[in-house]
């Protein structure tokens, strides 16, 4: 069999469903092959920067793993940002990229980039393919290895010789790489360690990151607070595991997080880390995160994120939900009534809150969104204040349902990242993004039409770049350097020229019907929210300073 | 402080490039390096010298543990032997022959080489013996040195 059909049968072996790539020279005999298949749909953005975040989009509802192809050279280098992104937050994808031909490799040969050196540091593994006879293995083994273990990006490099050269196709059922054994069950006497931390403690506090989603760990956790009446904070990639008005879920902590959650964080006596890694974005500054704990327990299924950032008494090494179903047999009933009496106090003292008048703010919009979709579809983002603000306003209610950059806070993000979404879950999507951000990625425009895509596209549309300028309002005092957006289209007769339905909306009292026309709509749709230009997204701790410093917003 | 690791890995390409990266991106120079086969032709054992503060290291141990390609690490710093190899030409003329041939014999390094004026001495040690007999041979006249880098194996 042709190495270009050994490609798409191990593809059709991983049940891959939605292929996300572009053409291009190194890859015509794949496309070639391609053209004869109907087993794949095949999504054509129109970047491959674009085509990569909707792989990740698709990966972050779905859990399954996204598949890339692009050519050579400057294909290749238009995913590395998405690689980039996906790799910061663990999400599994396959890259595959065509390369020139293996005699001509290192000969500066026409759209030739060392792709496997340019993308060492950012991917889990990466191959490149040298010999057809090893194509099929290493497909596996890049499946394998991307949703393994904590997931990831893998990369694999395939001359375009190799996909012209020919062996017998044999897809291994089995795979074992002895240099790598994920280990998910956590050590027992551990596991009985921190249980017994965890019914001494008065005040203890769960800490829960991205892991808990990706590892499906929701339920299980839920229980475990249940139990134990035990109260949870989540970080920015933990929203959605636990719902967001559940009476123990205090909702995001860190640098735009709740007071109440940030507090709780600093007080508890005991944090209990699940999935996540101990952010500067969480923890500010780090000799005082956390404060009031004699103990922290970190459990992750990654090694090397155990006491990097703060030391652990109890690291606890493994897949979060097999940790955690083991640990729930030795966790005692609690009611912890002073505890959450205490937060409870907090709670009402310092929600969140921005000037309610006439102006149409930011935060208003999102909470128009959340009473209508109810948690029930996908709020994707992209970054800035908007990102915040959709993480603060939105009402989550199911895992997998918020979908943002988060290690690497990548603008241009949402709005392919939306389509994939959509793809993945066959949920309606609203992409909250900023009229910065949008206009990294806006040729997709195309794509969200071609395919009906029912996204619905709101802008957040403040003339700035909104997150650098509010910095530079509070700690450079109000210089705002190359932070203006001078010059932005018409993003109504933009969308409207890709035949897409949109509108512009500048009144509070309009925001509603708008609302509830994109939410009844079902094909893809703009909305430009003209909105006030210098509003802050508190509470706010900046870079470096301690959560006890957290300014809880003045209204303006 | 010096560190001294030890990692087996699969002999192939770009598991050099793999390893090597985890100690530039951040800010590690690597002192010293050595590869080779192991008993098993397919797994190659780098040992590596690097300076640096013992709590990063710590974390590159790790990071090194979760490439791909990496079968184990160990620090091997203490309760090991550790031997480096140095290959030193040395002016060779008459005054000083019996000198030389006099501190090679104490050293138990060897001459592998003599030529009309200069002499090639092969020494394998720990570190402090190879500093001492550089510092003695100083004086005749060191024209060049190879040295292999550090290799260390385990005790026990
Ligand atoms: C690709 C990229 N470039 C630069 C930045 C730095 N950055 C972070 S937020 C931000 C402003 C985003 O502006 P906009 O999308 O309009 O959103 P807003 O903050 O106004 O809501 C910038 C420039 C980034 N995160 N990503």
């Amino acid at each position: 069999m042709l190495g270009a059909n050994i490609i798409l049968e191990s593809l059709k072996k991983e049940k891959v469903e939605y292929i996300f790539g572009y053409p291009g020279g190194q890859v015509i005999p794949i496309f070639d092959a391609l053209y004869d298949y109907d087993n794949f749909k095949f999504i054509l953005p129109r970047h491959e920067q674009g085509g990569i975040h909707m792989a990740d989009g698709y990966a972050r509802v779905s859990g399954k793993v996204g598949v890339v192809l692009v050519t050579s050279g400057p294909g290749a280098t238009n995913i590395i940002t998405g690689i980039a992104t996906a790799y910061m937050d663990s999400i599994p994808l396959v890259c595959i990229t065509g390369q020139v031909s293996t005699a001509l490799i290192g000969n500066d040969a026409f759209q030739e980039s060392d792709i496997t050196g340019i993308t060492r540091p950012i991917t889990k593994h990466n191959f490149l393919v040298k010999d057809v006879k090893d194509l099929a293995l290493t497909i596996k083994k890049a499946f394998y290895i991307a949703r393994t273990g904590r997931p990831g990006p893998v990369l694999i490099d395939i001359p375009i010789d190799v996909q012209k050269s020919s062996c017998n196709f044999v897809y291994p059922e089995e795979i074992d790489i002895a240099s790598y054994r994920p280990n998910y069950d956590g050590n027992l006497k551990q596991i009985k360690k921190a249980a017994d931390l965890i019914n001494k403690s008065k005040k203890p506090i769960f800490y829960a990151g991205g892991g808990v989603i990706s590892s499906g760990a929701t339920q299980i956790l839920l229980k475990i607070l249940e139990k134990a009446s035990i109260p949870v904070a989540t970080t920015l990639m933990g929203l959605g595991a636990i719902e967001k008005n559940h009476k123990l879920n205090l909702g995001m902590i860190g640098m735009h997080g709740m007071c109440f959650a940030n507090f709780a964080m600093q007080e508890a006596d005991l944090v209990i880390a699940i999935g996540t890694r101990f952010d500067d974005r969480v923890t500010g500054k780090v000799s005082t995160f956390a404060k009031g704990s004699k103990n922290i327990i970190h459990i992750d299924i990654d090694p090397s994120t155990i006491s990097k950032i703060i030391d652990a008494s109890v690291p606890v090494v493994g897949d979060v939900k097999i940790v955690l179903e083991e640990l729930i047999n030795y966790i005692e009933e609690n009611d912890h009534s002073d505890w959450l009496e205490k937060i409870n106090i907090w709670k009402e003292k310092f929600p969140l809150i921005y000037k309610k008048d006439d102006i149409l703010r930011p935060e208003y919009i999102i909470e128009e969104i959340a009473k209508i979709s109810k948690g029930e579809d996908i709020i994707a983002t992209d970054v800035g204040q908007h990102q915040m603000w959709a993480a603060q306003y939105s009402y989550f209610k199911y895992p997998r349902s918020f979908i943002t950059s988060g290690g690497l806070g990548t603008m241009g993000f949402g709005f392919p990242a939306s389509i994939g979404a959509y793809l993945g879950s066959k949920k309606p999507v609203w992409c909250i993004t900023g009229d910065g951000s949008f206009q990294m990625n806006l040729q997709e425009l195309s794509t969200a039409f071609i395919h009906n895509i029912p996204v619905k596209i709101i802008i957040i549309d403040n003339g700035f770049l909104g997150m650098v300028r509010q910095w530079q309002e509070i700690l450079y005092k109000k210089r705002y350097s190359e932070t203006k957006l001078i010059g932005n289209p018409d993003f109504v007769k933009l969308a409207e020229s890709y035949n897409i339905k949109a509108m512009r909306i500048d009144k509070k009292s309009d925001v509603s019907s708008a609302i509830k026309e994109a939410n009844e709509y079902s094909g893809p749709i703009l909305i430009d929210f003209i909105v006030e230009p210098e509003e802050n997204v508190f509470p706010f701790v900046p870079a470096g300073n301690s959560i006890d410093d957290i300014m809880r917003g003045v209204e303006k | 402080m010096k560190h001294t690791i030890s990692v087996l890995a699969k002999n192939q390409f770009g598991v050099l490039a793999r390893i090597s990266g985890l100690f530039s991106a951040r800010g590690f120079n690597i002192e010293s390096l050595v590869v080779g086969e192991t008993e098993k032709p397919e797994i190659s054992r780098l040992t590596i010298e690097v300076l640096g503060d013992g709590k990063i290291l710590e974390q590159v141990m790790k990071q090194l543990n979760k490439l791909i390609d990496v079968i184990k690490v160990f620090d091997l710093s203490n309760n090991s032997i550790k031997r480096e190899l140095f290959l030193i030409k040395l002016n060779f003329v008459k005054e000083n022959r019996s000198e030389i041939i006099e501190l090679v014999n104490i050293f138990k390094a060897k001459i592998l080489d003599v030529s009309k004026d200069s002499v090639i001495i092969e020494i394998v040690d720990e570190q402090k013996k190879i500093d001492s007999f550089i510092d003695l041979i100083k004086p005749f006249g060191i024209k060049e040195i190879a040295r292999t880098g550090k290799l260390a194996i385990g005790i026990g």
